[in-house]
């Protein structure tokens, strides 16, 4: 059989080539975003089961992580040997809210971060303690029992042009095709969310509890770690923990989930 | 580190029947899995969860790798005297945890 | 292919054979059929003693979004009376590495035959739940559980 390519005037491959590159530009930073009304929480996909699990404090595993952040909170730690409950007194009042619009803008960084870069940014710089590490219990317990302040309040990403240009990194990183699978976020959670993997539903991936208690981990976990976990799935080199890839996806993720309402500590599959 | 979480009624009537929650932190490993390289994970779990009521023993249970991490119980028990619920879990390596919770019969 | 008689009778012999042990092997199950360990592991516990079904309400969902956290919830019907209880409830899987899950023992005391816990179940199978009583007897229910697996995981 014959491999000679068929013969092309040359306008009409530039003229192709410029369109297939716009094309490729529109649908990788357009994808197809869901219409502000039809977002949903992963919740309203819950089993029976795993509703009330989230429903009742008393029977969320969750419980037992927001617990221990409540202890820490109030332990006085570091060479500073000072407390959260120090400078920001009873969290139920100064940390109404503060989840809801995380990652935020932070001047020493240059750029967006997390809450729990937050918490140990906190301290290095007021407790003069070393950083938690990441997935540990202790940090875990701390965005926790932060991030239950806001339940039921809505995600606020916060209105801060300097966080622009990450949103939109954010963004053009959900909508790149990865990994072996080669396939993108958008592909499955803009494109075919409520539809079938494998036999389990494909969610819109709202991060709306975080951080969660995953049946499949049998733990509580960061989004960060879910979204390790997302690329481990497409057989995909995982960001590492921290990385400013991971961070710029968080504040995507939160910002197109805006308005929905935090439900932190949730439960998921 | 974390406390165990008891879930009893402030107050009961003498003769009713309440239920009892309860949930503790532990990883329950099974003992069949296995590390990326092969290396089988030793077993840990909770092999036993007992609850006393004034001393005398109201509920026990044989746990099986088969449970859950992070087990968790519900069960019942009938008011009699206002007193104490004793919660004890024991485990492999040597686990032990105990907590308690001031029951009001009125 | 021509045969001679010797060997026609041979292969009738061997077909009947073949037949014979492809009839051992082929069982005809029941649709509650339950492996041979779950079997043992409840002969364990009950003995000789027979078996009834009924007075105990099994309580798992048919359809699990992850095998690693499963709720249960098991209830017998009893008076529990000093004289009328429930001694135990012993419950059993099929497809797990172990047929175990749980042995619960109450007693007058409990008011209520009913207790509910958070299992793991590897694989779709069948949960059989047996209700030890005072007088002896034994009673079970059993539920058909199908797991689907979590997509998106990490590496140990």
């Amino acid at each position: 059989m014959s491999w000679r390519t068929p013969r092309v005037p040359p306008i009409v491959s530039r003229v192709t080539t410029i369109a297939c590159l716009l094309f490729a530009i529109a649908s990788s930073v357009h994808g197809s975003d869901i219409p502000l009304d039809q977002r949903r929480s992963g919740y309203l996909d819950l089993g029976h089961d795993s509703k009330a699990m989230q429903d009742d404090d008393t029977i969320n595993p969750a419980t037992l992580w927001v617990q221990d952040g409540e202890t820490l909170w109030n332990q006085k730690t570091g060479a500073a040997s000072r407390a959260c409950a120090d400078c920001h007194q009873d969290a139920t009042v100064s940390m109404k809210g503060v989840a809801a619009r995380y990652p935020a803008f932070s001047v020493a960084r240059n750029g967006p971060i997390n809450l729990e870069q937050r918490i140990n940014l906190c301290r290095s710089e007021h407790q003069q303690a070393p950083p938690l590490a990441y997935e540990s219990r202790e940090l875990l317990a701390l965005s926790a029992y932060v991030g239950l302040q806001s339940r039921g309040m809505a995600i606020a990403p916060p209105d801060d042009s300097r966080l622009v240009p990450f949103v939109e990194a954010g963004r053009k990183l959900f909508n790149r095709r990865i990994g072996q699978i080669d396939m993108s976020c958008a592909q499955c959670h803009d494109d075919n969310w409520g539809k079938k993997l494998a036999g389990s539903l494909i969610p819109q991936a709202q991060p709306t509890g975080y951080p969660v208690y995953r049946l499949e981990w049998q733990s509580l976990g960061s989004l960060q770690r879910r979204l390790r976990n997302c690329m481990s799935g497409l057989r995909a080199e995982a960001y590492e923990y921290g990385a400013p890839e991971n961070v710029n996806l968080e504040l995507f993720l939160m910002w197109r989930a805006r308005g929905l309402q935090v439900e932190t500590p949730a439960v998921r599959p | 580190m974390a406390r165990p979480l008891i879930n009893v009624p402030a107050k009961v009537k003498r003769g009713q029947v309440f239920e009892i929650k309860t949930l503790i932190s532990h990883i329950m490993e099974t003992g069949f899995r296995f590390t990326t390289t092969g290396d089988k994970i030793p077993r840990d779990i909770v092999t036993t969860f007992s609850c006393s009521y004034n001393g005398e023993e109201i509920f026990r249970a044989d746990l099986y790798p088969a449970i859950s991490a992070n087990p968790f119980f519900t069960f019942f028990t009938v008011a009699t005297e206002s007193g104490t619920l004793d919660f004890k879990w024991v485990g492999d390596n040597g686990f032990s945890e105990t907590a308690s919770a001031k029951i009001v019969v009125e | 292919m021509g045969e001679t008689r010797p060997g026609a009778t041979r292969r009738a012999v061997m077909l009947g054979g073949l037949a014979g042990s492809l009839a051992a092997t082929i069982r005809l199950e029941p649709a509650l059929a339950t492996p041979e360990r779950m079997r043992a592991a409840i002969r364990n516990v009950v003995g000789e003693a027979s078996i009834r079904k009924g007075r105990v309400d099994l309580e798992v969902p048919p359809l699990v979004e992850n095998g690693n956290t499963v709720s249960l919830a098991v209830s017998v019907d009893s008076p529990m009376t000093a004289t009328d209880y429930v001694k135990a409830i012993h419950v059993f899987n099929e497809k797990n590495p172990q047929p175990n899950v749980i042995s619960v023992h109450l007693g007058p005391r409990a008011g209520r035959a009913k207790f509910s816990t958070r299992f793991r179940l590897a694989d779709s199978q069948i949960v059989t739940a047996i209700a030890e009583m005072s007088d002896g007897t034994f009673w079970s229910a059993s539920a058909d559980v199908i797991v689907t697996l979590a997509a998106c995981v990490e590496d140990i």
